[in-house]
């Protein structure tokens, strides 16, 4: 049997995999099925890799089983850890273990990266140049998402930001092409010191590419870093004469770069601006005294208000989701409109961490998706609504995007509770948003506070209306 | 007759680039934002093959940096792929048609 037919067929059968699987999980219903094929397509090319030992380099040859043993044993153990901790995470913190994952991928294709470069075995200026540049975006790529992952777990919370940062960074980038440049020019033949320096310089770009970036840019950063491992994985593909890695990598890069437009877009942000804006940094001063008050209200008060409502709807953020609260919501709307209230959902295309985090959120409550809006579709219904309700959401429903220019959020699309007839917010303390930004929405008129745990405040909610017992 | 590899340099190389770079792209312009969560973390998997070009590295490594290098670099394409799996997986099992009604 010859071992390189074998292994070619099983990368065009995995490519022809990954692509039609790719192609079911855009649609709802056949999504399910799209990543079982992946998966499938993943297994075999994996299984194929190992015809490799029977060809290898001369010089590999006298270590061929010890290189097996290690990559079986890092193959365990990556599968191993990577299996349970994904199998283990509660579902809100998805977008941060999507980011680890991410710069993992990022992590492999800058080792590829290495070993080529210090084993001396590229040869040819595009080889040597597709080889540094994989090795400079998978570099970057993981030491950026780790920094994303560890933001959005809440491990970083600073927002690392000093003047001439720009200036300090165009300047990194500029050093580590020129270097990358050296590199090819030298056809690759420079001390070993050379490539060190190159990827030590390429991960703390990538840390402070990403340190500047505030947490609610946190969802097109790594869907950026998505690209760019995608890119570096189709790059070191060309390096080694590897289609699967060239055609995979190369799909994911150009996917992932426009998902990474949709969802700037999403925010009214451009993706430059995302990156360079130093988002939230200022404003405070802009924005003056808020005018008014904040009044607290009662859960219960609230929540009787409601069952007399006849149109009621709900604006869902992160919050909701970080208290678990998701579940005791869909209680409550059930309750009401057992009480015939018009209830339904508004969903900001940012809610919760990414594009449709929180459509995924609900769905897991088990709430049906014929009373979820997306936020085009229900803006013109809030000045109709006797009651929004916002849970756990802040810079979404802030009208200062919509009125003052000087707000840094001005701009993005919000929701409109605030022409609601009346505003309740579910909020557990008086601080200000993801981005920062104090929310004028808190302080109108026809606005009143909910203080207290998401949760909390849907049990006495529900237990204030079961009380009323009745109908109408 | 001996099978050996196609080499894929130049143009040809150009052509797979070109035409895997339309195929991401027309997959993704289509898709609602319900899905964009699921797709981001679906196509964080597909990069995950780049594990199958490490594990070429590590078997062809012949010094000690480079296997250091290479078991670093198999260990990271592993949890790529495995975690991107399962995790896709979770949040698409969520979409399963309910008894009520299945989103069209």
């Amino acid at each position: 049997m010859n071992a390189a037919l074998l292994i070619d067929a099983s990368y065009f059968i995995a490519a022809f995999l990954f692509i039609f699987g790719l192609k079911r999980m855009s649609s709802p219903l056949t999504a399910r099925s799209g990543i079982v094929v992946a998966g499938a397509g993943m297994v075999l090319a994996v299984l194929a890799s190992f015809f490799y030992t029977l060809d290898v380099n001369a010089a590999a040859r006298p270590h061929l089983s010890t290189n097996l043993t290690l990559a079986l044993i890092a193959l365990a153990l990556g599968l191993g850890w990577a299996w349970r901790s994904g199998k283990k995470v509660a579902m809100t913190e998805m977008p941060q273990m999507v980011a680890l994952y991410n710069g993992m991928g990022g992590g492999a294709a800058a080792a590829i990266a290495a070993i080529e470069l210090i084993g001396y075995k590229t040869h040819g200026s595009v080889s040597l140049t597709l080889a540094v540049l994989g090795g400079l975006i998978g570099a970057v790529s993981l030491s950026g998402s780790l920094i994303a992952w560890a933001k959005l777990d809440g491990r970083i919370n600073k927002t690392l930001r000093f003047t001439g940062l720009q200036a300090t960074n165009g300047g990194l980038l500029l050093v580590l092409l020129l270097l990358g440049g050296y590199i090819v020019g030298q056809a690759g033949q420079v001390p070993a010191v050379i490539f060190a320096g190159f990827f030590a310089l390429a991960l703390l770009y990538g840390v402070m590419m990403t340190m500047p970036i505030g947490g609610a840019d946190m969802p097109v950063v790594i869907s950026l870093y998505n690209a760019f491992t995608g890119l570096a994985v189709g790059f070191e593909g060309y390096v080694l004469n590897n289609p699967a890695l060239m055609i995979a990598g190369m799909v994911v890069g150009s996917a992932g770069s426009l998902l990474t437009l949709l969802m700037a877009k999403a925010m009214n942000r451009s993706v430059a601006n995302v990156l360079f804006s130093n988002f939230g940094a200022s404003g405070d001063e802009a924005q003056g005294e808020m005018a008014g008050s904040q009044k607290p209200v009662d859960a219960a008060d609230a929540g009787i208000n409601m069952r007399y409502a006849t149109k009621v709807i709900i604006a869902p953020g992160y919050g909701l989701a970080v208290a678990q609260a998701q579940h005791k919501l869909y209680e409550l709307v059930k309750l009401l409109q057992d009480a015939d209230v018009d209830v339904k959902f508004a969903i900001h295309p940012v809610a919760g961490r990414m594009p449709g985090h929180m459509n995924v959120l609900l769905a897991e409550a088990g709430v049906p998706y014929d009373i979820i809006y997306d936020m085009e579709d229900i803006n013109d219904e809030f000045k109709e609504a006797d009651v929004a309700i916002v849970i756990g959401a802040n810079d979404t429903v802030n009208p200062a995007a919509r009125s003052n220019k000087s707000s840094p959020i001005y701009g993005m699309p919000i929701l409109n509770v605030d022409l609601a007839k009346q505003v309740y917010v579910v909020k557990r303390g008086q601080g200000k948003g993801y981005s920062g930004v104090e929310n004028a929405l808190f302080y109108a008129d026809n606005t009143q506070m909910v203080y207290g745990d998401a949760q909390k405040v849907m049990v006495a909610m529900i237990q204030a209306i079961k009380s009323l017992g009745g109908s109408h | 007759m001996e099978y050996t590899t196609t080499i894929l340099t130049g143009f040809v190389a150009l052509y797979i680039f070109m035409l895997a770079a339309f195929t991401g792209f027309e997959i993704i312009g289509r898709v609602p934002a319900i899905l964009h969560t699921p797709l981001m973390s679906g196509s964080n998997f597909i990069h995950g093959i780049v594990v199958v070009g490490a594990l070429w590295a590590l078997l062809n490594a012949s010094s000690l940096p480079e296997q250091i290098i290479g078991f670093i670099g198999v260990l990271l394409g592993a949890g790529n792929a495995a975690g991107g799996y399962v995790v896709t997986e979770r949040m698409l099992q969520m979409f399963k048609p309910s008894g009520k009604k299945a989103k069209e």
